[in-house]
């Protein structure tokens, strides 16, 4: 049945009486009588697209207490009508599961180890490498014809890179003269 | 209906037995096996909804299914069946005309034929394949002895006819376990306590679908009020029926077999054995109300009752 | 597709229901099979002779859509007479130099004119479309036919009764002809019967009244004939008038949530945003050269000025004027390919230094696994950006060359950086999914910790850069100091306002309001786009991607969700759905139709041509660009407007897919004595071996077919599912599959361990002997293949050897994809070595193939 048919129920009385063998309504806990789903608490529902694949089923992001507590199936979708596959149906645990890092990690030439980094730091030594590499590897041309272009830089992308992502990254790249931006999409 | 139906077998409204005034209408579970695909989108959405924890990497080898089967942690269980048994419709084109089944069976490549359901190799005639997928969840039965034996109260029927561990309740006692005849509710190691499907009760009372429901890709599970997934089911044997699929049929659908109908049930391609479900169940409860009259040996005999019918689910096939 | 796209697969279950049948063409029974009416398996790399034998079919049989064949098609066009096809010169096409391994394609020309193409190697005419020094310009051949250029329908040869020894229909007629069902039966392992049931079926669902759907998916990309598999399945449907037509076409089923829209705005070398090429490094190359060597003369690649000098405006602004040739020399150029796998070798040589990771784990997923972290192993730096520590990120303490002792962390001198990346749940952003649908994501929560995204990342790095660069006189500086880089953006962590980007892709008018199609794009530099094909994704300002009015609301093609490139139109080539009056081919697969009383065309979907052009417009005489397609040309992005069962430009390796093994192949090509694609390209390097194929001596050392795949519940190298226990416990560690009679061949051991042994590399997998698998006889030999998914690596919850520590760099010469579906193998009981005696039995195995740097170079 649609969830919409469901949806459109009247709210049903629950009584208590008339459970003789006390099964039933006699045996439902006050938990079980206060339960809400946590869908439904949601401060808000954000509309969003599973990561995955390239189907591109719509998703609802349920988000309570500023973190995300459910994600399911957009059932507006014309893509997928609400329904996922189990990769999409763990997107929540992909998302809020103990398994993301949350911290910066470097590792220097020849060590053994990660250290932690503080994000700025980071970023500020990438930059730093990437204008040295850069001018290392530069190449105003090969056999005499103009190329004007790094070969010291290269990168690779995911798929689940945002259009806009890869905008930025070709066109800032582009600038920086690599050639050797690639992503997921020819492997 | 329900004013006429007995308690504890036989047709019955479960909801109102329960003592609910006007319940909304029964709702329940009809999976179509004959359009699963073998996703496992069920068993992932129901244990994201619910919390339930990951059990354990073992590769089983039992085709593609390493859940093993339903249990405090998997409320939803796909069931992969690799089989040289035709579907009518399908020309599966696998051409196996040299294999000796029980050769390979002795050197470890084979399927025991008693063990035949599963997988690698299976007696039967060579070139037929078959791969049936099945998502089994709880029956949610009309006349649930995992409820009739809870001394707790910690199972209930919901008023939408649904049985339901309230966790808030369950002492661990642990004899429901025995009773079920499909071998579907199961403790916990961690916290000794009950564990089975609730038919997403939390979602249904804020007028959700269940989440495995909501997620299956091909709507083989699909959820509503039991009187018109019935209907829905019985057209769809006919359809399959009528194109050739005569192993088509229903399990669980009928009110009047041993647990008075399913308030989940099934559309399977073949005998309920090849899926590894009980063919005849029947509530342990069922001598209950004689039982009652003489509550000094009901324990006993319950518990008798309920272990001779749980080992016929786990291991029943037809005599 | 049910295995890798589940929910897309219940609209085939839907269309099963209501009688649609489905076949199945795979190597494996699979979930798909299973759900399947027919289930043809064959061997892996033989599918351009199984889709080859299918168009012998429909062109012996005369089962090919005459009416749109001949209007629509390239059917009739008349090819020079210096083209000799592989029946002439035994497996290769006219034009190959064997010494430089480069087809000239000259010979592949239609008769009287030259054609540009809409895709691939457009560079290659560069040569005949500009020459001399800048200013001096002249086109090539095509210059004597007329002002500036060739492509000018009328020195097109067309016979219309199709029986001119040279037009297309009856060199296809010709090249086919040795596809015969029983051939296909030897290459292919499909009987004879089941093919020919298959051929019934499809052709009967083809025409007027009915339409037919291919869908494949990298199952058909990573060959070295990757680029032809798919011209097979353009062919045979442009045979059967499948094309443009709802119910139709050839469906890619991309794996990744937009790895469409990563080709679309390309992080590709070769690409720039709206499939504009890269430009190649030609002596005193300037924008116009460039035009007139990239551009068509006719349909919509006439106008690449526009869209270019619009993407120039879009990343230089102000400092891209006519006065600078709109910046054109800002732009790198290229030298041959530079794609990942000459990366890793510009790695290996100490070029290339510094390396971005981001969302990527090359360690396991790309071909080759170990020159991956060899390359990596030869770096300055790396940055890694994802969601936990791949393999990519640590190979340097765990990886399997750590273990073997081949690498010592030590002596590893890349400085490696890991940076946290934020989730699809943490950014504003679009997909591109594989129906070329935009779909934005909001922003749920914000990400914790260091967590970023990589627009925040790629934003901030280029402020940083520019910031230290601030000043330089040094003119190499100049392209990033000039370039547009002021976005706006919002919260405590700065991130970018993703739509503001959005904005500048969409493009605006010299009004500064945004632009609602790309046919509003201008070349003098008044238009800002940043990708042409997505113009009007910003309409009146508003995120189209954005829109979600529910599927129940509106009609079947749904046009008001989202945003599809180009301009919201959802089926491609659409025009092709009516006859060349205008009407539908039948009612029942109408789509857009002209309604001569509104002299214009309507339908279900957008119109992809122009909405005025009436079916019975012709071009006048010296027409250009869109206003010299008829109105009987429904591929408007082509050259002549037609669909090219034949290509005259734009491919590497040929005008017609030919059958050729895998560059490691158990079996000799039956069709021809050329084994292999003359044009492959491949890598040789010590740590990239070839192995022998077909009839050479050592070939049994690998005697099984191997391939690799996806399952459901995982997602591709594993970093969005290995991690997940939730996905771990449905698939939790790496298995391989074998028939039960390769088990008893080789004493393997269901649920026991194998060891699987290539050239590259040895890996160990838990068994799965299934019937699923079946043998296959191939050339009158019993023929056996190996199955391997490709997720696992050794790092995250659920573990397992890589399938890319067997696979080696060999690719496809257009598209540069890696031969990842059709290798051989050997396989044995237990479990490989480790150590140092892992590596030793891979080179034991080298050694008793006779294996040299020279195996499987030859041409």
């Amino acid at each position: 049945m649609g969830v919409r048919d469901w949806l459109g129920w009247p709210l049903f009385r629950q009584l208590g009486a008339g459970d003789p063998y006390g099964r039933g309504a006699a045996a439902k806990s006050s938990t079980s009588e206060h339960l809400t789903p946590r869908t439904q608490t949601a401060q808000k529902v954000v509309k969003s697209v599973c990561p995955y694949c390239a189907v591109g089923c719509g998703q609802n992001v349920y988000v309570s207490d500023d973190k995300v507590t459910q994600v399911e199936g957009d059932p507006d979708s014309p893509v997928s009508r609400g329904r996922l596959c189990p990769k999409g149906a763990a997107s929540l645990q992909l998302t809020t599961g103990s398994a993301r890092m949350h911290q910066v990690l470097h590792r220097r030439p020849n060590s053994t180890e990660w250290e932690t980094l503080d994000l700025d730091t980071a970023m500020d030594m990438i930059a730093d490498r990437v204008i040295a590499t850069r001018r290392q590897g530069w190449q105003w041309e090969q056999n005499g014809v103009r190329t004007r272009r790094t070969m010291g830089i290269a990168s690779l992308g995911g798929a689940t890179l945002d259009n806009e992502e890869n905008y930025l990254i070709k066109k800032l790249f582009t600038a920086l003269g690599a050639v050797q931006i690639e992503n997921q999409a020819r492997v | 209906m329900a004013t006429n139906s007995h308690a504890l077998y036989g047709e019955a409204d479960p909801a109102t037995l329960g003592g609910y005034d006007e319940p909304p209408p029964r709702m329940g579970f009809f999976t179509d096996t004959s359009v699963c695909i073998g996703c496992k989108a069920c068993e992932v959405a129901c244990k994201e909804w619910n919390a339930i924890p990951e059990d354990g990497l073992v590769f089983t080898g039992m085709s593609y299914d390493n859940s093993e089967g339903l249990g405090a942690d998997t409320w939803r269980h796909v069931a992969f069946i690799e089989q040289r048994k035709p579907l009518a419709m399908q020309d599966p084109g696998v051409q196996h005309e040299d294999v000796d089944v029980l050769a390979l069976a002795s050197q470890g490549s084979g399927t025991p034929p008693e063990q035949a359901r599963i997988t690698p190799t299976t007696p039967g005639e060579p070139g037929q394949m078959r791969w049936l997928m099945a998502s089994d969840v709880c029956k949610h039965c009309t006349h649930a002895a995992c409820l009739d034996v809870c001394p707790t109260g910690s199972l209930f029927r919901t008023e939408f006819g649904t049985v339901v561990v309230q966790e808030d309740i369950c002492n661990g006692c642990g004899y429901c376990i025995p009773a079920c005849p499909y071998g579907v509710i199961d403790q916990r190691q961690e916290d000794g306590r009950a564990w089975k499907c609730t038919l997403c009760y939390d979602r249904l009372s804020g007028g959700m679908e269940p989440a495995c429901a909501k997620a299956c890709p091909t709507d083989s599970i699909q959820f509503g009020p039991l009187d018109e997934l019935r209907e829905r089911a019985r057209g769809r044997v006919d359809q399959l029926v009528e194109a050739g699929e005569t192993g088509a049929r229903l399990y669980g659908e009928d009110p009047h077999d041993g647990v008075g109908g399913d308030g989940a049930f099934f559309l399977l391609m073949d005998e309920p054995e090849v899926y590894g479900f009980p063919p005849d169940p029947v509530v342990t409860t069922r001598d209950l109300p004689a039982m009652w009259r003489c509550v000094g040996a009901a324990a006993l005999t319950l518990a008798a009752t309920a272990a001779a019918s749980f080992a016929g689910a786990m291991f029943g096939r037809r005599p | 597709m049910a295995e890798c796209h589940p929910v897309g697969f219940q609209w085939v279950m839907e269309a099963k229901a209501r009688g649609a049948t489905l076949i199945h063409v795979d190597p494996r029974f699979t979930r798909t099979s299973a759900l399947a009416d027919i289930h043809v398996p064959l061997r892996v790399g033989s599918d351009i002779a199984f889709i080859g034998g299918i168009i012998n079919h429909v062109l012996q049989n005369e089962k090919y859509f005459r009416e749109y064949l001949v209007t629509y098609t390239n059917a009739p066009t008349v090819l020079t007479e210096d083209y000799a096809d592989t029946e002439d010169l035994d497996g290769v096409f006219s034009g190959l130099d064997p010494e430089s391994r480069i087809y000239d394609f000259h010979t592949w020309q239609y008769e009287g004119t030259e054609v540009q193409a809409a895709s691939g190697k457009r560079d290659k005419e560069y040569s005949d479309r500009v020459q001399g020094s800048s200013g001096v310009r002249q086109a090539g051949r095509g210059e004597a036919h007329g002002s500036g250029g060739a492509e000018v329908t009328a020195q097109i040869t067309n016979d219309e009764t199709l029986e001119h020894p040279r037009c297309v229909f009856q060199v296809l007629k010709r090249h086919y002809a040795r596809y015969t069902p029983e051939v296909i039966e030897e290459i292919c392992g499909v009987p004879q019967e089941t093919f020919l049931r298959v051929c019934e079926l499809l052709t009967s669902n083809s025409g007027r009244d009915r339409t037919s759907a291919f869908v494949y998916s990298v199952g058909w990309t990573q060959h070295t004939v990757g680029v032809q598999y798919i011209r097979s399945a353009a062919i045979l449907q442009s045979l059967l008038g499948n094309i443009g037509r709802p119910g139709g076409g050839v469906l890619a089923l991309r794996g990744h949530a937009s790895i469409q829209g990563s080709t679309d705005i390309p992080t590709l070398f070769n690409l720039l945003p709206g499939y504009i090429p890269m430009p190649h490094a030609h002596s005193n190359e300037d924008l116009d050269a460039f035009i007139t060597a990239e551009a068509t003369r006719k349909g919509y690649w006439a106008e690449m000025r526009a869209y270019m000098v619009s993407l120039l405006k879009a990343w230089w602004g102000s400092a891209a004027t006519p006065e600078t040739d709109f910046c054109f020399d800002y732009l790198p150029r290229l030298t041959g390919s530079h794609s990942t796998y000459e990366t890793v070798q510009s790695q290996l040589d100490g070029e290339c230094k510094g390396y971005f990771l981001m969302g990527e784990n090359p360690a396991v997923g790309s071909a080759n696994a170990k020159m991956q972290r060899l390359g990596m192993a030869n770096l300055d730096w790396l940055v890694v950006r994802d969601f936990s520590l791949t393999e990519s990120a640590t190979w340097w303490k765990d990886g399997p060359e750590i273990a073997t002792g081949e690498l010592h962390t030590e002596d590893i001198g890349t400085e490696v950086f890991f940076l946290p990346a934020a989730a699809h749940t943490e950014k504003d952003g679009s997909f591109t999914n594989t129906q070329r649908l935009l779909q934005w994501h909001h922003q749920a929560v914000e990400p914790a910790g260091d967590a970023r995204s990589d627009l925040w990342f790629t934003y901030h790095l280029g402020r940083r850069i520019r910031h230290k660069l601030a000043g330089s006189i040094d003119e190499r500086d100049f392209p990033i100091l000039d370039l547009t880089w002021d976005y706006p953006t919002k919260g405590e962590i700065d991130e970018p306002e993703a739509e503001s980007v959005l904005a500048e892709i969409n493009g605006w008018g010299a009004d500064g309001n945004p632009l609602t199609n790309y046919e509003q794009l201008n070349a003098d530099g008044s238009t800002v786009c940043g990708c042409w094909i997505y113009c009007g994704v910003y309409t009146d300002g508003v995120n189209q991607a954005a829109r979600r009015k529910p599927q129940v609301q509106q009609n079947w093609v749904a046009t008001e969700w989202g945003w599809a490139w180009p301009a919201n139109r959802r089926i491609l080539y659409n025009r092709a759905s009516a006859d060349p009056e205008g009407n539908p081919w039948s009612e029942r697969k109408a789509l857009i139709w002209w309604d001569a009383e509104k002299a214009q065309w309507s339908g279900h979907d957008i119109p992809d041509y122009d909405k005025s052009k009436s079916p019975h417009y012709r071009p006048p005489d010296g027409a250009q660009g869109a206003e010299a397609l008829s109105g009987l040309d429904p591929f408007i992005m082509q050259a002549d407007g037609k669909a090219w069962l034949f290509v005259p430009a734009g491919l590497t390796d040929g005008p017609l897919p030919t059958h050729y093994e895998p560059q490691d192949s158990p079996v000799s090509n039956l069709l021809y004595t050329q084994q292999r694609n003359p044009v492959r390209q491949i890598q040789p390097h010590p740590n990239n071996r070839y192995q022998p194929s077909g009839e050479d001596p050592g070939t049994e050392v690998y005697p099984y077919v191997l391939t690799s795949y996806r399952l459901t519940e995982h997602h591709t190298a594993g970093g969005m599912s290995r991690w997940l226990p939730y996905l771990s416990e449905l698939q939790p560690e790496l298995f391989c599959e074998v028939s039960p009679e390769l088990a008893a061949e080789r004493n393997l051991e269901h649920l026991g361990w194998a060891t699987v042994v290539t050239a590259r590399g040895a890996i160990e997998a838990r068994l799965l002997v299934t019937e699923r698998m079946t043998p296959m006889t191939i050339q009158g030999r019993r023929t056996h293949h190996v199955g391997i998914p490709y997720h696992w690596g050794p790092n995250g919850y659920s573990t397992g050897d890589s399938f890319n520590d067997l696979s080696s760099i060999s690719l496809d010469p257009n598209s540069h994809i890696q031969e990842v579906k059709a290798l051989s193998c050997d396989i044995r009981p237990g479990r490989r070595p480790v150590g140092a005696d892992r590596a030793r039995l891979v080179h034991e195995y080298q050694q008793r193939a006779g294996i040299t740097e020279r195996t499987g170079t030859e041409v």
